[in-house]
């Protein structure tokens, strides 16, 4: 997508600002007993004011005009206004983020909510953990039977684009002896740049850039050469072998699929390039400059291989 | 719930009892219907394996639900939340469990109502799941 259809749709959505995001919706059911029921059940709420229906939980403002199991003549849903659009620019998942409520009054059975929902703001384009995406946010606004306001809602989702050929990996979860789940590596952001790299490692071999015109290696790869700015290159296969440069021990912050404590090296390989990778086998306090190591490739998902250090004899 | 909590009795700084709330299916299912909420992300694996993530996940309504019981636990009946503001992190999977707790950060009166604040923070095996901030009127 070129930058200008991008800034075409987000143009767009920002047009909408402030706009009413879906007509008005009256819910289907009044507050009522057994859904209070359920909801402290589930919950765990044992409030008797809750549970002999005196008063609703606050926290189910936003429930009574929640959208329906399977649409139906009152129970139509739509799509909240801009959000078409964001879906159309790849931005097809979703995760709710935020949640801003205030109420205004307790809500008792047979009060009948209607909701009125306004598109507040849309972000720029942002990196998330979950994948590149925008912030979406919505204002509710809840009014009762005589159309008095009985609270607002600020609602904010996170509409992201799922990280490419993740779904087969993601979906396998690694279980251990004990039946429990281990979280999934981190995968890199692959681009056309470094693909050469993980496509090596996939085939246990160490490949470093080399530039076509004056030969120099370069890691991590880049486009073009940082010396000769040539954009021509090739690649290279490496010994394996090198020295420690310098290392840390990381404690925190611990990132789920990683053990702890992890020993961490910049290694001088023999072709005189260096690369960060993780140390393996080598007691943390053991490590040393100048260590002599060996790379060793470490399957840590489904055609998912990364490099990694062990010591080695001199010689 | 137990002592009564009042106004005066509360101080900034103080924390709540901690909870422990075990993360299951049946906790987050029960929590979407109960909520209203059938995307299929809270209650269908294998969808929720097609759309990137490891198993069903815990939906921000039952998030909520869960950070107001906590405080609403402590503080007891005559207690009443007047508002929340909260945020997002590492998501609820099933095998996991939260630990919630929380600190009074602010007393202050407005009207007639007297509101303590309280700042809650969930957290579970890959992070912090939840951090939010509660008000409500105490007696």
């Amino acid at each position: 997508m070129s930058g200008t259809e991008k800034n075409n749709w987000l143009e767009k959505v920002r047009a909408m600002v402030g706009r009413e995001a879906l007509p008005p919706q009256t819910a289907a059911d009044p507050v009522n007993l057994p859904m209070i029921r359920r909801w402290c059940e589930a919950m765990g709420e044992s409030d008797p004011k809750y549970l002999d229906g005196t008063a609703a939980p606050p926290a189910m403002l936003f429930v009574w005009t929640m959208g329906h199991f399977r649409a139906g003549p009152g129970r139509e849903g739509g799509t909240l206004l801009g959000l078409d659009l964001v879906e159309a620019a790849g931005f097809t998942s979703v995760v709710a983020t935020n949640v801003e409520e205030e109420y205004l009054r307790e809500l008792r059975c047979g009060d009948v909510l209607t909701q009125r929902i306004t598109l507040d703001a849309i972000s720029e384009e942002k990196k998330t953990g979950l994948g590149v995406g925008h912030f979406v946010t919505y204002r509710y606004e809840f009014s009762d039977q005589k159309g008095e306001v009985v609270g607002r809602t600020l609602f904010r989702v996170l509409k992201f684009r799922p990280p490419a050929k993740t779904n087969e990996t993601a979906a396998r979860v690694d279980t251990d002896t004990a039946g429990v789940t281990q979280p999934l590596h981190p995968r890199p952001a692959i681009t056309r740049d470094g693909a050469f790299f993980w496509e090596g490692l996939n085939q246990r071999k160490l490949l470093v850039r080399k530039c076509g015109s004056c030969g120099r290696l370069h890691h991590p790869p880049g486009p073009m050469c940082p010396d000769c700015n040539s954009l021509e290159w090739t690649t290279q296969q490496c010994s394996g072998r090198g020295r420690i440069h310098s290392f840390v021990v990381v404690h925190q912050p611990q990132i789920p699929g990683f053990q702890y404590p992890l020993p961490v090296a910049l290694v001088d390989l023999e072709e005189g390039v260096r690369i960060v990778a993780n140390l393996r086998d080598i007691a943390p306090g053991k490590v040393r400059i100048n260590m002599p190591v060996e790379v060793e490739f470490v399957e840590v998902g489904k055609d998912f291989v990364i490099p990694a250090f062990r010591e080695r004899q001199a010689g | 719930m137990v002592a009564r909590i009042t106004f005066e009795s509360v101080h900034a700084g103080q924390q709540l009892p901690r909870l422990d709330v075990p993360i299951t299916a049946s906790l987050i299912v029960a929590g979407a219907i109960a909520t209203s909420d059938f995307s299929l992300v809270h209650h269908d694996k294998a969808h929720a394996q097609a759309a990137g993530t490891p198993d069903i996940f815990m939906n921000i309504l039952t998030s909520n639900g869960l950070v107001q019981r906590f405080v609403h636990d402590w503080a007891g009946p005559g207690a009443r939340i007047k508002g929340l503001k909260m945020r997002l992190g590492a998501p609820n999977f099933p095998g996991d469990a939260m630990q919630l707790s929380g600190t009074v950060t602010a007393k202050e009166v407005i009207g007639q109502d007297r509101i303590v604040e309280v700042a809650v923070s969930g957290k579970n095996r890959l992070g912090e799941h939840v951090t939010a901030t509660v008000r409500l009127a105490l007696p």
